[in-house]
C-alpha cells in the first residue's frame, strides 16, 4: 500500500547553517591536533554544533569558526571532567591548550580516511562521515536515513569504538572513502537535510584537499547525475525514464562544470570507474534529443567499465546501450552474458524485448520487474509500462 | 487512543470484489490508484491518525534456528499457497469504529475500470502499554 516519504520538519537550511556545517572537520581536526583523542574530538564538537543550532539564529558570534573550537574545547574539558568525576578521581587538566598550527589539508583527509576506514560497515562509515566530515547532527542523519535518533546514535557510537582500536598506520584508502559518498549520494534518501546535495558538497571539500582523478571523477559523476535531478521525476512523483526526459529542465550549469571537471580528470591518463562513469553520464548530457545519444562511444565507456570493475551492473547497462547501438537483437545477445539474478535483469530486458516490438514478451516481462523491484517508484513504473503495452496489444 | 495495523495482502485474504491485477489496468487507472493511497496517507497524518506505513516486495523466506553451530534453516521462496503480506500502515485513533472506518476507505481505492478494489484489509489491534492508573 503505502511506503511513505518522511515529511522533512521544514526547518530552515539556509546558508548559514552550511557554512556552520563546513567549518566542523576543521574544528575536530583542531581538537585532535591539540591532543584529544577523536572519538571525543567528535563528541564534543557535535554537542556544541548542537548548541550552535540552538542559539545561533538568536545571537550569532563574530567569529564562527573560534566560537565552536572555544565551545567544542570546554565541553571535551567537561567530559573529561565528569568522566573523571565518575571515577572518583582528581581533575588535573591543562586548562589553557596549546596553541595549534595552521590547519593542514593532511588534517581533513585524514578524517575522511578515518570516517570511511575499511573496518566499518558501509553504514558506520556512512553515518560517521555526514556527521564528522559534513557537519549534520545524529538527528539529521537519523531523520534521512528514517531510522530512530537513538538507533543512529549508537551506531555512530559503535564505530567510533572500533575505530578506537584501529592502529593509525592503517588510516584507510581513497577508493573506500569514494564508494561510501557514493553510497551517500546515491542511497541517500530525503528528510529535513538532501543528502545528494551534502553528498555533492562533501566531494567537492574533498577534491578540494586532494589531487586525484577518481576524485575528480566521482565528484564530475555526482554534478551530472544531480543536472538531470529535476526532470527524473514529474510533478505527480512518477519516475520519467532517460529517453521521455524533458532535457530543457537539466541543469546546464551543473553538467559544464562537471563535463570540464573530468575532461581534467581524463587528460592526466589515469583512468578509474569513477571517470568512466562520469563518461557515460557525460555523453547522456550530451545529447539535446534521446535520438542524437552517442550510444556507440557509450558502449565504449561500458566496456572500459567492465575491464575496470568486472561489475555485473555494469554488464548489465552495457546490454541495453548494445541495444541502442546495434539493435534490439544484439542487445538481447548481450544480455544472455548477464547473470539473470540482476535486480533489474528482467527490466532491461523487458526494454529490450519492447524494442524488438515483441510487446506481450516485454509486458510480461515489466510485470516481472515490477515485482522485483526495490523500490515502490520503480514498481509502480514498471507496472505502468506493463499495462501500457497491454493497452497496445490489445487496442 | 489505541494502534491498529492495516494488513493488506497480495494472497490469503478472500477474494476482492475487483480482483484484476495491476498490471492489467490501463496507466491512467494505475495512476488514479497511486495517488489515492498518498493522498489517503497525507489525510491521516493532517488528521494526526498516521503512525506508519511500508509496502513489503512479494519475494521473502521463513527462516529458524536449527542448533548450535549452524546455520539457520530457511524455507522459501513462499508457496504459492501462502498467505503472503504486501503492505502495512499503522494509524492510532479513537476507537475500532474509526479503525474500521479507514479501512473501509483504504479498501475503496479504485482499480479497474476506475471502480473500486473492495479488496479484503486485515485490521489488528496494537497490544499497547499497561495504564498508569489501574484502580
Amino acid at each position: 500500500m503505502i511506503g511513505r516519504r518522511h515529511p522533512g520538519s521544514g526547518m530552515d537550511t539556509g546558508v548559514e547553517e552550511l557554512r556552520l556545517r563546513e567549518l566542523i572537520p576543521e574544528v575536530i581536526g583542531v581538537l585532535v591536533r591539540r591532543g584529544v583523542d577523536f572519538a571525543s574530538a567528535e563528541d564534543a564538537v557535535q554537542e556544541a554544533l548542537v548548541t550552535a543550532i540552538r542559539t545561533w539564529p538568536a545571537d550569532p558570534p563574530r567569529d564562527a569558526k573560534g566560537w565552536l573550537v572555544t565551545v567544542s574545547w570546554r565541553r571535551y574539558l567537561d567530559l573529561c571532567r565528569s568522566e573523571r568525576a565518575r571515577r572518583g578521581r582528581e581533575v588535573a587538566l591543562d586548562l589553557e591548550p596549546p596553541q595549534g598550527p595552521v590547519p593542514a589539508v593532511d588534517d581533513t583527509l585524514r578524517l575522511y580516511f578515518l570516517c570511511a576506514h575499511p573496518s566499518l560497515t558501509p553504514s558506520s562509515a556512512v553515518a560517521l562521515t555526514l556527521r564528522a566530515v559534513g557537519g549534520l547532527t545524529t538527528r539529521q542523519i537519523a531523520e534521512a536515513y528514517l531510522v530512530p535518533e537513538s538507533t543512529m546514535g549508537q551506531r555512530i557510537s559503535r564505530a567510533k569504538r572500533r575505530l578506537a582500536a584501529v592502529s593509525l598506520d592503517q588510516p584507510g584508502d581513497l577508493p573506500t572513502v569514494l564508494r561510501v559518498l557514493y553510497l551517500i549520494y546515491n542511497e541517500g534518501h530525503s528528510g529535513e537535510v538532501d543528502l545528494a546535495t551534502e553528498a555533492i558538497r562533501v566531494t567537492r571539500q574533498l577534491a578540494a584537499a586532494v589531487d586525484d582523478p577518481e576524485v575528480a571523477g566521482l565528484l564530475a559523476l555526482l554534478l551530472l547525475h544531480h543536472a538531470r535531478r529535476a526532470a527524473r521525476t514529474d510533478s505527480a512523483g512518477r519516475l520519467v525514464p532517460l529517453a521521455e526526459q524533458d532535457r530543457s529542465r537539466w541543469d546546464t550549469a551543473l553538467i559544464a562544470e562537471g563535463v570540464q571537471i573530468l575532461q581534467a580528470a581524463l587528460a592526466r591518463d589515469r583512468l578509474g570507474e569513477y571517470q568512466a562513469q562520469a563518461a557515460i553520464a557525460a555523453l547522456h548530457a550530451d545529447a539535446r534529443r534521446f535520438e542524437e545519444t552517442d550510444w556507440v562511444q557509450i558502449v565504449e565507456w561500458y566496456d572500459e567499465l567492465v575491464a575496470l570493475t568486472g561489475s555485473a551492473v555494469a554488464r548489465l547497462n552495457r546490454a541495453v546501450a548494445v541495444g541502442e547501438a546495434d539493435g534490439a537483437p544484439a542487445g538481447l545477445a548481450a544480455l544472455t552474458e548477464v547473470d539473470p539474478s540482476l535486480p533489474r535483469h528482467a527490466a532491461a530486458s523487458a526494454y529490450l524485448h519492447e524494442k524488438a516490438g515483441q510487446l506481450a514478451d516485454a509486458a510480461d516481462l515489466y510485470a516481472a520487474a515490477a515485482r522485483a523491484a526495490s523500490n515502490l517508484a520503480e514498481r509502480d513504473h514498471l507496472t505502468r509500462r506493463a499495462a501500457r503495452l497491454r493497452q497496445a496489444a490489445s487496442g | 487512543m489505541a494502534k491498529y495495523l492495516l494488513l493488506k495482502h497480495y494472497r490469503g485474504a478472500p477474494a476482492a470484489v475487483n480482483d484484476v491485477p495491476m498490471d492489467r489496468w490501463t496507466p491512467e487507472e494505475i495512476d488514479a490508484h497511486v495517488s489515492y493511497m498518498q493522498d489517503f496517507a497525507t489525510r491521516l497524518e493532517e488528521s494526526g491518525e498516521y503512525v506508519d506505513g511500508q509496502a513489503l516486495a512479494p519475494e521473502g523466506a521463513f527462516v529458524r534456528y536449527d542448533g548450535e553451530g549452524r546455520p539457520p534453516v530457511t524455507d522459501g521462496p513462499f508457496a504459492e499457497t501462502k498467505d503472503l503480506i504486501a503492505g502495512w500502515m499503522i494509524i492510532d485513533v479513537d476507537s475500532w469504529e474509526r479503525a474500521v472506518e479507514l479501512a473501509g476507505e483504504l479498501s475503496a481505492a479504485p482499480g479497474a475500470g476506475g471502480k473500486p478494489i473492495h479488496e479484503w484489509l486485515e485490521v489488528r489491534p496494537l497490544l499497547g502499554a499497561p495504564p498508569t492508573v489501574t484502580e
